[in-house]
């Protein structure tokens, strides 16, 4: 197990040093143009131009620009996102501030979201697959179908127009400033931010629980847990969800993971300041060191989520042992 | 006469599919006497296995249409009701399996999966039925039972998960064992121990046991009496020493033509019955067997055979008259066999 993490680890090194250099090639090097010149502004002078570009390192040579982003990776107390290379231009201030600043809203969204998602989609996929055909069974394939087609922002929209403008039963969108995280989600702000969110993977989940649990009842061991005098209850819920759920736990992290790395539609419908919104802004103002900031925030999660399922897998799968 | 154990009666599933009408049994009749034991002999698709999970319930109804009689001490298990069905499997009839690999559940440890087994059926506690666990595997040769309870079943060999499903299925003492190719998915030598282990628990449980295979070889030293099934219907029923010795159907004869012998000189090669099993949905007219049938007649293509009791309870569905059977089984097939 201690070599395997190791060996884990190392591997999740290799794949943000992959992110870190493709996102430097993308957005620092491949755009057209100078970017001290996407930097500078409107009023420029050769002499402010060199000012930006030696503030940027932008005269050093290709390798040392990379690397000044590159230690920015490395979780050492003031390497991580240092404020020398990752400053955000648009507003001047650390991308290291400003994604801690918005971490706690995405949180909330993620962590609301992927609750909702396992409520809805798992007791669906779960009467989907043992009453197979019934009514119940097409009533929840169908919402799946809607949930997996449905675009995000029109689900958004959709929902704002219903219980927002129509039946004024929840509250808009936008966070009005001073309110705090926790004034917000007693007020019922990011009850719609959830729903939307979670809509299209409480659909896929609904139908990965149902596909995995049809599977799962036609295998020989159900078979003899049937033989053994079993109640039906006992044999769907001991012997066929046990291995129907287990590679749900897999998909669930992977999904947490990438929803903390920021919901980009959802936060920027309903105005929310997460990271995701930060994302999008630094985008559009070509603020590469934030863009950076970012991507690399998010490929962390990702990658941290990874390693923490494939630990967990082992608890819940005794076959799986790592060497 | 004492009650039989199960009797069946003009047993028949079929299953509605897309394709059409697949009639996995269609009439199937036979009794199970105390302590006897039933081979019951056929090609894959021949409805044995149907039959036998018919019997315990294991067929949904909403998936097949099911009609004849199963009387298990008199009781019919095709109109009880599952309160009852549930009593009765795993404590009065249990049943193991083909594939020993598939066959437990591989997140739970094998002691947990017999306790679960026990206690479906008894009010004890877990401890008690654990002591009973590792009981049930020592009966079964298993060693340091008390370790391989904690164990998984990936950590055990396939013939110690057959025996460890052996034990299970004989953890509540039950009146009949059905045991659905319980070597097949196994080592040659391995098979042998677990047929051994089978003959030996049955007596020391008292059990009777239907032991389903499509080797002659495995039913002609463990069975009382055999049953050869084709394409869902019985082909010949009798004692062992009738079917082995004095068979009356050409499907048996293909069938013990076909098993390599070591006792004999190798002069000739072996002879396989020709063609392939029939498909359950488009059943041959007349005698199922009869597209295969070397001794093919006229009356084979039109009309149904039914199944003749010769003397005792030796019967064939064929339509050679009982004195060209006997002639051509001991020209033809008693001397190659």
């Amino acid at each position: 197990m201690g070599r395997y993490l190791i060996r884990r680890f190392l591997f999740g090194i290799l794949v943000l040093w992959i992110v870190s250099a493709i996102t430097f090639l993308i957005f620092v090097k491949l755009p057209a143009g100078d970017p001290a010149r996407r930097v500078a502004g409107r009023q420029i002078t050769a002499e402010r131009l060199q000012n930006v570009r030696v503030a940027l390192g932008l005269d050093k040579p290709w390798y040392v620009q990379y690397g000044r982003f590159a230690k920015g990776l490395v979780p050492f107390p003031g390497w991580f996102l240092n404020e020398q290379a990752y400053f955000s231009y648009a507003n001047q201030v650390p991308v290291k501030e400003e994604i801690f600043r918005r971490l706690p809203t995405t949180g909330v969204l993620a962590a609301g979201g992927a609750a909702v998602f396992l409520v809805i989609g798992i007791p669906i996929g779960i009467v989907s697959g043992i009453r197979r055909r019934s009514l119940a069974d097409r009533a929840g394939m169908l919402f799946a179908l809607v949930g997996v087609s449905a675009p995000v922002f029109w689900i958004a929209y959709l929902l704002l127009f219903l219980f927002w403008a129509k039946l004024g039963w929840l509250p808009g969108s936008s966070i009005p400033p001073g309110e705090g995280l926790f004034e917000s989600v007693a007020r019922g702000r990011f009850i719609l931010p959830w729903i939307t969110i979670s809509l299209t993977y409480a659909a896929f989940y609904a139908r990965m629980v149902r596909g995995n649990l049809i599977e799962t009842m036609s295998e020989d061991y159900i078979r003899t847990a049937r033989a053994k005098g079993l109640s039906e209850r006992r044999v769907v819920f001991k012997h066929g969800l046990r291995a129907a759920l287990t590679p749900i736990v897999t998909m669930f992290g992977m999904d947490l993971g990438y929803l903390l790395g920021g919901a980009v539609i959802t936060e920027t419908v309903f105005n929310l300041p997460g990271i995701g919104q930060y994302a999008i802004r630094s985008l559009f103002t070509t603020d590469f060191p934030a863009v950076m900031g970012v991507t690399l925030f998010a490929a962390i999660f990702i990658v941290v989520a990874n390693l923490i399922i494939d630990v967990a897998y082992a608890f819940l799968d005794p076959r799986v042992r790592y060497a | 006469m004492p009650e039989p154990l199960l009797q069946v009666k003009d047993l028949k599933v079929h299953f509605p599919t897309d394709d059409g009408l697949v009639k996995a049994v269609d009439g199937v009749s036979f009794t199970i006497e105390q302590g006897e034991t039933l081979g019951v002999v056929g090609e894959s698709g021949s409805g044995k296995s149907v039959t036998f999970l018919t019997v315990l319930g294991l067929i949904s109804k909403k998936e097949a249409r099911i009609q004849g009689e199963v009387l298990f001490r008199g009781e019919d298990l095709l109109r009880a009701p599952d309160d009852v069905l549930k009593s009765i499997r795993g404590k009065s009839i249990s049943m193991i399996f083909q594939d020993p690999m598939t066959s437990l559940h591989p997140f739970y440890k094998v002691g947990v999966q017999i306790v679960e087994a026990i206690r479906a059926h008894l009010d004890i506690s877990k401890g008690e039925a654990m002591a009973q666990a590792v009981e049930m595997l020592r009966r079964v040769g298993i060693s340091r039972p008390e370790e391989r309870v904690r164990q998984y079943p990936h950590e055990f060999s396939g013939g110690m998960r057959q025996r460890a499903m052996i034990a299970m299925a004989l953890s509540l003492n039950p009146d009949l064992l059905i045991a659905d190719e319980p070597t097949t998915a196994l080592d040659v030598t391995v098979q042998a121990q677990i047929l051994d282990l089978i003959d030996r628990l049955k007596e020391e449980f008292s059990a009777s046991v239907v032991m389903i295979t499509h080797d002659l070889g495995v039913v002609a030293e463990h069975c009382d009496d055999i049953m050869v099934m084709y394409a869902g219907k019985p082909a010949e029923y009798g004692t062992r020493q009738e079917v082995y010795y004095d068979s009356h159907h050409p499907y048996t004869w293909g069938l013990l033509q076909s098993i390599t012998r070591i006792d004999l000189p190798r002069t000739e090669r072996l002879r396989p019955i020709k063609g392939l099993p029939p498909s359950l949905i488009f059943v041959p007219s007349g005698c199922p067997f009869h597209p295969r049938c070397p001794y093919v007649m006229d009356v084979c293509k039109v009309e149904v055979p039914q199944l003749v009791t010769s003397n005792g309870r030796h019967a064939s569905a064929c339509h050679l008259s009982l004195s060209e059977k006997e002639r051509i089984f001991h020209n033809d097939v008693a001397v190659q066999a």
